[in-house]
Order: structure tokens, then C-alpha cells, then sequence
């Protein structure tokens, strides 16, 4: 681990370093979640109300877990925990192989199968 | 009051439908206003890192020890009904973050490129970058005050836009004006997929 501070580590922890360790840090170097794509749009649900920490789970994970009590895309996980994409993957990708988060990913436009969901996007922002 | 969580599994309800929209444009031209607009929240901001590979085309000189650039996006949602959500997107200004604009235009149902008349050339790219992956758009062009009025055709013939590519104008900061411009884009969408479904059954 890195200690800000402590003359070793004195130039390299500037202000560029700052944000990226940590994330690397929470995913313990992994760039790429262990199961899973998580689009942006991706909707994730957890699948309990709680979890009791365990080995392989950091606190990342469990406030992932409590997020996602109300349904959730990956950029919205991302923004109010403050991470970056990147790293909410990984940390996705270690929860889905445990079960604890369901994810939906989005559909493609052109795998609809009728208008009906651009006449309910229509019909909801006239609504607004 | 929200009730307090059941413990039954969240897994158990069907999850909704996630559609996302890009708003896209030059730098300054009222992205992040127009999302803010009409979202049910005020603009939530997402961070991607990019690594040294990806910012190879960056003029490094004077910060040789950076080798990690953050694009930040900023992104509101409007929750249509319990089974279908709208995310809106806006997209990193800089041109040297296509790759950020690969991920985000996978999936997306269409696209607002948002202009201003006295920067008309700061949203070329992003035509150019539609145009060329076949996303519905429409160009919404934000009035600006003190900005010179133009008619609508010809902002069409200056953007040398195909005939069936709607223009408007739009108040970035209004709701009302915001929300038309989606509609209209939902409705241009709908039309250019039947379009291409047709030309599809045809062959």
C-alpha cells in the first residue's frame, strides 16, 4: 500500500497518481471484471438485502451491495461511489460471481421487437 | 416514505428496460445543460481512465510522468415507467476520446447534436462520427443570446445533412424545449428503423 506522505513514495503520489491508485488498488490490479461485460446502461439489482463481509469482499463491494437495494445502472454506481468505470466492473464482476447483484443488460435497438418502447419513451416525455 | 427493504430477493421483480440517448456537440455548447434539463436529478458525473496506450496522441511535454488521462461524462435519467429508463448522456468534447464514444454509442437508440450558429463548425465531428455508425440524430440548435438567427434550412444546407434529418431549435436550459427535441429524436429513430427494417425484407 501506498502512504501518502512518507518520503519514498513522496514523488511519485502527485496529483495525477491520486485517483488512479486506489481504484487499482480496490480491484488488486485487475482491469477486467471476472465474469461479465457491464455496459454503461447495464441495470443492477442486488439479489439480498445484506451482506455479511468475507474474504474477497472489500468495502467497495458491500457499498456496491447497499447502492444497489434500489436498482442501479454502472454509471450511476460509478458516479455517487466517486470511482471510475473501470473499477465498479471489476468490483461488478466479483459480485456476480457470487450471486449478490443481478444484472440486466441493455438491448439492442435493433434486437426490438416492436415500436413499443420508442412509443412509451414518446409518450413518458410528453408526460413529464 | 420508502418502505424499509423485504427480505425477500430483490432478484425476484423483473428488471426494467435501459435505453440510453447521447447529447453531443462542441465543447461549451450546452451538453450538460440539456441533460440537467430534463433529468429527474441534477447531471451525475462518470469517470473513465484511460491508460498511457490510449493517450498516445497526447502532447506529453512537460508532464512525462502522466501516463493516465480521466474522461469524465456527465449523464441524468428520466424513469419513463417501473419497467423502462431513459439515460442521457453527454459526450467528452475532445475528438481524442473516440474510443470513449465507441462504448457510449454501442447500444445507443439515437443522438442529439446540439449547435451553435456562431460555432457551427465545432459540431461537425460529431455528425460525421453518426453519420458514419448509422445512429439516428437530430440537430437541436441551442440560441444562444446575441446569436445571429438563422432559418432552419439553412443550418440543414450548412451542415450539408441528408434530406431526412430533422433540425430545430432548442433553449438548452428549458425543459419544454429540451424535452421536444427528444421526442422529435425518439420519433426520427422509430422512422429510420421501420426504414431499415423495410429495406432489410426487401432483399
Amino acid at each position: 500500500m501506498t502512504v501518502q506522505g512518507e518520503s519514498a513514495d513522496q514523488q511519485w503520489v502527485d496529483d495525477h497518481a491520486g485517483p488512479v491508485v486506489r481504484p487499482y488498488a480496490m480491484t488488486r490490479g485487475r482491469a477486467r471484471p471476472v465474469t461479465g461485460t457491464f455496459d454503461l446502461i447495464s441495470l443492477v439489482t442486488a439479489t439480498r438485502a445484506d451482506v455479511t463481509p468475507e474474504v474477497g469482499l472489500g468495502p467497495e463491494h458491500l457499498a456496491i451491495v447497499g447502492l444497489c437495494q434500489r436498482m442501479q445502472s454502472v454509471a450511476e454506481i460509478a458516479a455517487h461511489l466517486d470511482l471510475p468505470v473501470g473499477t465498479i466492473r471489476v468490483l461488478l464482476g466479483d459480485l456476480a460471481a457470487r450471486s449478490l447483484v443481478q444484472v440486466r443488460e441493455p438491448q439492442t435497438t435493433a434486437g426490438l421487437p416492436d415500436n413499443s418502447i420508442f412509443e412509451a419513451v414518446i409518450n413518458g416525455l410528453r408526460a413529464l | 416514505m420508502d418502505y424499509g427493504h423485504s427480505d425477500r430477493p430483490a432478484g425476484a421483480t423483473p428488471l426494467p428496460t435501459a435505453i440510453k440517448i447521447l447529447v453531443a456537440g462542441g465543447f461549451g455548447v450546452g451538453k450538460t445543460t440539456m441533460v440537467g434539463a430534463v433529468s429527474e436529478t441534477r447531471p451525475l458525473r462518470t469517470e473513465e481512465v484511460l491508460t498511457e496506450s490510449g493517450v498516445g496522441i497526447d502532447d506529453l511535454s512537460g508532464v512525462e510522468g502522466k501516463t493516465t488521462t480521466t474522461v469524465a461524462m456527465d449523464f441524468g435519467r428520466i424513469t419513463i415507467s417501473d419497467d423502462l429508463v431513459l439515460y442521457l448522456f453527454g459526450t467528452p468534447g475532445q475528438d481524442r476520446f473516440w474510443f470513449v464514444w465507441d462504448e457510449l454509442a454501442l447500444g445507443a437508440i439515437g443522438a442529439v447534436v446540439l449547435a451553435d450558429t456562431r460555432r457551427l463548425a465545432d459540431c461537425f465531428p460529431s455528425i460525421d462520427y453518426f453519420e458514419g455508425r448509422g445512429t439516428p440524430f437530430v440537430v437541436a440548435v441551442n440560441c444562444f443570446e446575441g446569436s445571429r438567427q438563422y432559418r432552419l434550412d439553412e443550418v440543414h444546407a450548412a451542415l450539408n445533412l441528408d434530406p431526412g434529418v430533422p433540425v430545430l431549435l432548442c433553449d438548452a436550459r428549458q425543459r419544454e424545449s429540451s424535452k421536444e427535441v427528444l421526442v422529435t429524436l425518439m420519433e426520427h429513430a422509430m422512422k429510420t428503423r421501420e426504414a431499415r427494417r423495410r429495406a432489410a425484407g426487401a432483399n
